[in-house]
C-alpha cells in the first residue's frame, strides 16, 4: 500500500521534474535544491526579521501601530522586509512539503536514512510554531483569531490550570503576559529550528545548504518583486468585543485552524498526533531490506581517504592505522550510516580489475556485491555482446537504465571504478561503454552522478586514464520514466561508435602484470589514476 | 545561458511565488454565519469548600494529637459546580463542572461558545456552588441586543459573587 503510494508519487515527480530540468538545467533545478532553498528562505526570514524587530514595539498596546507604521509609512524598506519575512516563511512551508514528499517518493527515507527523515518531524512542528507565533505578534484581527483558536487548542490539552483562551475574549482579563511570551517564543522557536536543521544534515556529506548563486539571485529578486506587487498587510486592530470570525487566513500556516470548527479541537489533536506518529514510524514501515554495509579490508587500504571523501553519507571515517602498515591512517566504515551504495568501491585505488589474482580484493567492498562479482558480471555481460559495435551498459538500479537487458546492474553507477571502464575497452570486451544512471537532478545516492562525471573528466581521483578514448564512453542520465530515452541514447551511441575508426586497444604490459601480493599496499598508479 | 532561458526561469519562479503570496491571506475564512453573534459562557470558579465541613465529635477530637486538634474537618476535594444557561427561554447549556486537579481541589472551569443570530436575546444564567440540590446560589437574567459579530461574554466574578455581562 505504502509502496503503491510511493510509486504513484514518484511517477508524479519524475513527470514534472523533466520540464523543470529542461528549463533550469540540472544545476539550477529548484526541485533538486529544495533543502538548500529551505536554508536560503530561512536566512531571508532571519535577516528581514532582525530588521523588523528594530521597528517593532513589543508591548501589546503599541505592537499593532508599530507594524502599521512599518507597512505604511516605511513601506519602501521596512514594508518590503515585512513582505519578504512573510513570503519567505510561507515558501518554507511549500519547500518542506515538497521536500518531504520528494524524499518519500524517491525512497530516500528508509534504512540508515531514517535519521534525516526522523529529524524532519520536529522541524515541521518548529516551523509551524515559528509561523503561528509570528502571526500573533501583529496583534490584528488575524492575530486575535490565531490567539483564540491556538489557546483553545492548547486548552484542550491538560497543561494549563485556567483556560488561557479567556485571556483573549474579554477586555477585562487581557494581560500582556502572554503577548510577551509570544515575542520570546517567536525568537526562540526559530533558533531551535535552526539547531535541528543543523542536526538534520549531520549524516549527509556535502549537504546542499546553499542554492547555486544564480538560483539564489533569481529567488531573491522574485521575492522582492512579489513583495512590491502584494505587500503583506495587517487586518485591522484587535477588538476583543467583536469576534474575529472573518479573517484572511494564511493557508500555509493555518490550514488546520478552520478544521477546529468541523472536527473539534480534540479531532485536530488526534489528526496531529496520528500525522506525527505516521511520519515518525514511516522509515520502518516497512523496514528497508538492505544489502550489508561496506567493509574495509585493511590489507588493501593505503589510507588515501578517497572513499571517505566520496561517501555521500558520512559513513567512512579515517582513523589511526591499527595494523602496522606504514600509513598514518586507515578507513573505518560505520554500518549504521552506510547505505551500501558502493560509491566507495569505485573510489578506492585498490579497485583495479586488471589484477590477475583469483580473489580480486580491494580496500573497501560490498560483501553482498563485491568487486570480484562486478568484474565477473562485466565479463559475462560482455561475452553476450556480439556484432561489430558492442556496447556494454553499466546501469544504476534506480535510473532509466534499470530495465536494460544485458546490462551490468549496480546500486550506483559510481560503484564502477574508472579502471573497470579502462579494462572493458583495453581488453576489448566491448567497443564502447554506456553508463546509465538516475536523472541528473535526482541521483538516488546523491553524489553518484557528480563523481562519475568528474572521474571521466579526469577532474577527480580516481581518474579515468588519459589513454581511454572518451568517445567510446557515453553517459545517459534518465529517470525511470525515460526508458525510451535510454534505449535511444544507447542506439545513438552505437551509431557514433560505428563511425569511429576501428581502434584495437591493447592493455599495456604494466597493467596486466599488476598483481598485488597479499599485505602489499596498493600503489596508486595501478588504480588507473595516473594520467 | 541565453537571456531568454533565464527570463523563462525567472517567470516560473516569480509566478510560483506570486501564487504563494496570494494564498497568504486569501481566501477569507468565515467562522460563523453572517449576521450572527457569539455568546460566550466562561468562568473559572471554585466551589465553596466550607459548606462541606463537618463538626468532629468530642471522641474524634480526643484521638487527634494535641497540637493538631480542631473542631471541624473539611474535605480537600471540592464539589462540582452546577450551571445552566437559557437563551431566549431555551436551555442551551447545563452541566455539572467537575473541579480541576488530581485531588479535585482545583477550580471548576467552563468555556462554551454559542452562535446566535444578531438581535435581542433574553439571557438567563444560574449556578449552584454549595451542597444544596434545589435552587441556585447565583443567578442573572437580562435582555441584550447583540450586533453582528459581537462577542458577548458571560463571566463570573467570585469576589462579588455575581455574573458579569460584557
Ligand atoms: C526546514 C526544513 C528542512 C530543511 C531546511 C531541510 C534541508 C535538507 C537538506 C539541505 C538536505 C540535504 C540534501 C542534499 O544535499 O542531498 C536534506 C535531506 C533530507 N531531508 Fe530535509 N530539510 C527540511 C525538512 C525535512 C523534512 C520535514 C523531512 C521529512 C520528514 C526531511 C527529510 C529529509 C531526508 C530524508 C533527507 C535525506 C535525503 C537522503 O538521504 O538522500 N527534511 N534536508
Ligand atoms: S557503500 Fe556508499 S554509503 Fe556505504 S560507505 Fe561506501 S560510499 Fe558510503
Ligand atoms: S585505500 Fe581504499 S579503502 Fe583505503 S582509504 Fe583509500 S579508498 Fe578508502
Amino acid at each position: 500500500m505504502i509502496g503503491a503510494i510511493r510509486g504513484t508519487l514518484r511517477f508524479g515527480f519524475e513527470f514534472i521534474e523533466r520540464p523543470f530540468e529542461r528549463l533550469f538545467g540540472a544545476q539550477l533545478n529548484p526541485l533538486a535544491q529544495l533543502g538548500a532553498l529551505g536554508f536560503f528562505f530561512f536566512w531571508i526570514v532571519t535577516v528581514s526579521g532582525i530588521y523588523l524587530f528594530a521597528f517593532f514595539d513589543t508591548g501589546i498596546e503599541r505592537a499593532f501601530e508599530s507594524v502599521e507604521y512599518i507597512s505604511r509609512e516605511q513601506w519602501f524598506h521596512a514594508g518590503v522586509m515585512r513582505s519578504l519575512h512573510r513570503y519567505a516563511a510561507d515558501l518554507m512551508v511549500v519547500m518542506i512539503t515538497v521536500h518531504l514528499l520528494r524524499q518519500f517518493a524517491y525512497d530516500q527515507y528508509r534504512g540508515v536514512r531514517w535519521f534525516s527523515w526522523f529529524t524532519g518531524l520536529p522541524m515541521i512542528w518548529l516551523l509551524y510554531g515559528s509561523g503561528i507565533t509570528g502571526y500573533w505578534l501583529v496583534w490584528d484581527r488575524l492575530a486575535q483569531y490565531v490567539a483564540i483558536v491556538s489557546s483553545e487548542l492548547l486548552d484542550r490539552l491538560p497543561i494549563f490550570g485556567e483556560p488561557i483562551a479567556r485571556n483573549f475574549i474579554s477586555t477585562g482579563t487581557l494581560t500582556s503576559r502572554f503577548f510577551t511570551l509570544m515575542v520570546f517564543m517567536h525568537i526562540a522557536v526559530p533558533l531551535f529550528l535552526l539547531f535541528v536543521m543543523w542536526v538534520h544534515i549531520l549524516r549527509i556529506s556535502r549537504p546542499k545548504v546553499n542554492p547555486p548563486r544564480m538560483l539564489a539571485a533569481m529567488t531573491l529578486l522574485a521575492l522582492i518583486g512579489v513583495s512590491l506587487w502584494k505587500p503583506a498587510l495587517s487586518q485591522g486592530h484587535v477588538d476583543l468585543t467583536k469576534a474575529a470570525v472573518e479573517v484572511g487566513l494564511d493557508w500555509f500556516y493555518l490550514p488546520l485552524y478552520p478544521l477546529t470548527d468541523s472536527w473539534g479541537r480534540g479531532g485536530v489533536w488526534v489528526f496531529l498526533g496520528a500525522f506525527s506518529l505516521m511520519i515518525g514510524l514511516m522509515p520502518w514501515l516497512p523496514p528497508l531490506r538492505r544489502a550489508r554495509a561496506a567493509q574495509v579490508d585493511l590489507a588493501h587500504c593505503n589510507g588515501c581517504a578517497r572513499c571517505s571523501e566520496d561517501c555521500p553519507y558520512e559513513a567512512i571515517r579515517m582513523v589511526r592505522r591499527s595494523d602496522g602498515l606504514p600509513f598514518p591512517t586507515q578507513a573505518q566504515d560505520s554500518a549504521s550510516l552506510c547505505t551500501s551504495c558502493g560509491i566507495c568501491v569505485g573510489s578506492c585505488p585498490s579497485s583495479t580489475p586488471f589484477r590477475r589474482s583469483e580473489e580480486l580484493k580491494t580496500g573497501i567492498d560490498l560483501p553482498d556485491f563485491d568487486l570480484k562479482t562486478l568484474r565477473e558480471r562485466t565479463i559475462e555481460a560482455a561475452k553476450a555482446l556480439s556484432g561489430p559495435n558492442r556496447v556494454l551498459v553499466f546501469a544504476c538500479d534506480h535510473g532509466g537504465g534499470r530495465g536494460v537487458v544485458g546490462a551490468v546492474h549496480l546500486p550506483c553507477v559510481a560503484m564502477t571504478p574508472p579502471s573497470l571502464l579502462d579494462y572493458v575497452l583495453s581488453r576489448d570486451l566491448a567497443d564502447g561503454v554506456a553508463i546509465a544512471g538516475c536523472a541528473e537532478s535526482a541521483c538516488f545516492n546523491r553524489l553518484g552522478i557528480v563523481w562519475t562525471k568528474q572521474r571521466i573528466a579526469a577532474a577527480r581521483d580516481p581518474y579515468l586514464r588519459a589513454r581511454v578514448p572518451r568517445e567510446r564512453i557515453a553517459t545517459v542520465w534518465a529517470s525511470t520514466l525515460e526508458t525510451r530515452r535510454v534505449t535511444a541514447a544507447i542506439a545513438a551511441f552505437v551509431q557514433r561508435i560505428a563511425a569511429l575508426p576501428h581502434k584495437k586497444l591493447r592493455s599495456p604490459q604494466a597493467a596486466s602484470a599488476a598483481f598485488v601480493q597479499p599485505h602489499t599496499p596498493p600503489v596508486s598508479t595501478e588504480a588507473g589514476s595516473a594520467p | 545561458m541565453s537571456y531568454l532561458r533565464m527570463a523563462g526561469q525567472f517567470v516560473v519562479i516569480a509566478a510560483l511565488f506570486a501564487a504563494v503570496a496570494a494564498f497568504s491571506d486569501a481566501p477569507v475564512y468565515r467562522q460563523t454565519p453572517r449576521g450572527s453573534a457569539i455568546v460566550m459562557l466562561t468562568f473559572v470558579h471554585s466551589a465553596d469548600r466550607k459548606a462541606d465541613c463537618r463538626r468532629l465529635t468530642p471522641e474524634e477530637i480526643q484521638k487527634l494529637p494535641p497540637n493538631m486538634r480542631r473542631v471541624t474537618e473539611c474535605p480537600r476535594g471540592r464539589r462540582p459546580i452546577y450551571v445552566e444557561l437559557d437563551l431566549g427561554g431555551r436551555r442551551v447549556f447545563q452541566a455539572s463542572l467537575a473541579p480541576a486537579g488530581i485531588a479535585g481541589d482545583g477550580p471548576s472551569k467552563v468555556y462554551e461558545r454559542f452562535v446566535v443570530p444578531a438581535g435581542n436575546h433574553d439571557i438567563a444564567v444560574r449556578m449552584r456552588d454549595t451542597p444544596r440540590t434545589e435552587g441556585f446560589d447565583h443567578e442573572r437574567r437580562g435582555t441584550v441586543t447583540l450586533s453582528p459579530d459581537q462577542m458577548f461574554v458571560i463571566d463570573f466574578r467570585p469576589e462579588n459573587g455575581d455574573f458579569v455581562f460584557r
